[in-house]
């Protein structure tokens, strides 16, 4: 039996006295589509963070493909599977598209710093593979027609396109979209994520969306974890999710419930 | 391995070395040392260029490297100035033990780079500059209360090996390997961390090691130009190599374009050449000097050439293109 591509176990997150994420476990099979939802604040990209390398957990420790990664630092993460884009873009703002993506591809390149200085064939060759790969990933993500422009002047949706060709250029396992339709018009929203969807039918990984949108999250994912205040607060199938008492408080306030005579959650107000 | 690469790699030296020395010949004597100048500030823009242009990090410590390499250059060619490589003619035989010179200014250079690298460059910014800053004069002070190394009055009496066909393929070595650098994956490694280091390192690019190995590879050709420098005006002393002479080299880049070696390399060849015009009218020298850099700080802020290059302008690409495709074709 093969690992699953991504596992956190039991991972909580401390700054100093502030518990921004507490006990987050998650496993994702190939070709999963998870959604990790919930409202600001509420340490999602905390986590991701965790994930990636960026923050090492305090506590319990995340598996990619069934390896510990904890304590590697991001660039060793990213080579063992996990690729991601970022909340607000980053994009590397002076480099054309291509050499976005072939900066992702950097991490499998063979030919040494030696290879380069002296030009040798193996450079040629790996350079020429690297090349293929980058507009490979363009033509996926439709942004062959902006291979050599600044990607600093693409506008806004193809931005985070291309920081989504970025990432699967890395070939990952596991690929983590932190708010990918952030500032998005609906119809970019449902073009963008009908996208990530074959993304993930196409190379067959592991996908983890942060999303803001619920009705857009709903239809996507096939499984949702809502955090809140750095607790998991539920987890399932989204038509489950969207009756949640718990979640319909942290999203819309008791009030909201009292007004409907549902119950208050037992434990739903903690650490307000 | 295949003939075509070998030959691709030595190409530019094969074609320059003699055109160098046809340079060094015609040249008045008048001009010899103005030409010398220029090149070696070449070799020092380009090589800053590398960690300040490319990978963005800024650095104030190339005077230091410079004078790593210098002294240990001047060291070698010293003690082994009446050796003579038995199946060698003389003049043969000073420029291989001039040529291992310059290698072993190379590797202590990169060596000191190394070590200042290691520690510093988990800093960023303005502490990067004041650690590298130190470290220069550091240098310079280990230098001046050093005996073997003759202390504030320096090394003198250094055999004269420098010329033309030595610091224009110096030159040349520079500009190929920026250049070089420049077109690869660890180039564009090096531009992801001045960019964006977050996200380079989210991509998979170890930041810390690169911004080390770029650092290396600047501080060796530094150590490359102070050699040359030594060499040329057969003196090496600690007031070669101070603070202001890193200053310089950043005053260079920054005209040039940060990033672009192109820039550097017309900035250098400008400015040498324009500072040593302006020395008939003495007093005022410094003075038009400091205005054309203000004047062009406000004109152009991102410097002569921004980060564009030469090779980018389309008919050098279409060129080059073309080329590409008729080595194909056989």
């Amino acid at each position: 039996m093969s690992a699953n591509p991504l596992e956190v176990r039991n991972v909580t997150m401390r700054f100093g006295g502030l518990k921004a994420l507490a006990d987050f476990s998650l496993t994702m099979a190939p070709g999963e589509l998870v959604g990790l939802i919930g409202p600001n604040g509420a340490g999602k990209t905390t986590a991701f963070n965790a994930i990636t390398g960026v923050y090492e957990p305090t506590e319990g420790e995340v598996l990619v493909d069934g390896v510990e990664v904890n304590g590697l630092k991001p660039h060793q993460i990213c080579v063992k599977g996990v690729a991601r884009t970022f909340q607000n873009i980053r994009l590397f703002k002076q480099l054309t598209a291509l050499d976005n993506v072939r900066i992702a591809c950097h991490a499998g390149c063979k030919a040494g710093f030696l290879d380069t200085l002296y030009q040798t064939a193996h450079h040629d060759e790996e350079e020429e593979r690297i090349l293929a790969r980058a507009e490979e990933y363009l033509q996926v993500m439709g942004l062959m027609h902006r291979r050599d422009e600044i990607s600093r002047n693409l506008p806004y949706g193809e931005q985070r396109r291309l920081e989504i060709a970025r990432a699967l250029a890395t070939g990952p396992k596991v690929l983590c979209l932190d708010e990918p339709a952030a500032g998005m018009n609906s119809a970019e929203k449902v073009e963008l994520m009908q996208l990530i969807r074959s993304i993930r039918d196409r190379f067959g990984i592991a996908i983890l969306v942060i999303e803001h949108d619920m009705k857009l999250v709903m239809g996507v994912s096939e499984r949702l974890i809502v955090l809140d205040h750095g607790v998991t607060i539920a987890r399932g199938k989204p038509e489950d999710i969207r009756k949640d008492p718990k979640v319909i408080e942290a999203y819309l306030g008791d009030a909201y419930l009292e007004e409907k005579h549902m119950a208050v959650p037992a434990g739903g107000g903690e650490g307000r | 391995m295949r003939p075509w690469p070998v030959v691709k790699s030595f190409l530019p030296f094969v074609i320059g070395a003699p055109l160098f020395w046809a340079l060094g010949e015609v040249v008045p004597s008048a001009w010899n040392l103005i030409l010398i100048t220029v090149f070696v500030n070449i070799v020092l823009a380009v090589s800053l260029n590398v960690v300040n242009g490319f990978t963005g990090q800024f650095s104030l410590g190339h005077a230091g490297f410079m004078a790593v390499g210098a002294y240990t250059a001047s060291k070698i060619t010293l003690s082994f100035a009446d050796v003579q490589l038995g199946f060698l003619p003389v003049a043969w035989s000073d420029h291989v033990i001039f040529a291992l010179a310059l290698l072993a200014a190379m590797t202590t250079a990169a060596l000191a780079g190394l070590l200042v690298g290691l520690p510093s460059l988990r800093l960023r910014g303005d502490y990067l500059a004041i650690v590298t800053l130190g470290f220069g004069e550091i240098i310079r002070s280990i230098i001046e209360n050093s005996k073997p190394l003759g202390q504030a009055t320096g090394l003198s009496g250094l055999p004269q090996r420098t010329n033309m066909t030595w610091v224009g393929l110096c030159a040349l070595a520079t500009i190929v390997m920026a250049r070089r650098l420049a077109t690869s994956t660890q180039g564009r490694a090096l531009f992801a961390i001045r960019d964006d280091e977050v996200a380079a390192e989210a991509m998979g690019v170890d930041t810390t090691g690169y911004k080390v190995r770029a650092f290396v590879i600047s501080a060796a050709y530094a150590g490359l130009g102070g050699a040359l420098v030594a060499h040329a005006i057969m003196l090496c002393t600690p007031k070669m190599f101070t603070f202001v002479r890193s200053i310089e080299v950043v005053v260079l880049i920054v005209l040039g374009g940060l990033g672009s070696i192109t820039g550097s390399v017309v900035a250098a060849i400008v400015l040498t050449i324009g500072l040593e015009l302006l020395r008939e009218f003495q007093s005022f020298r410094m003075v038009s000097y400091a205005i054309l850099l203000i004047a062009l700080m406000l004109t152009r802020p991102q410097g002569l050439f921004g980060t564009h290059e030469l090779w980018d302008l389309p008919f050098i690409k279409r060129f080059s293109r073309t080329a590409a495709r008729a080595k194909e074709a056989p």
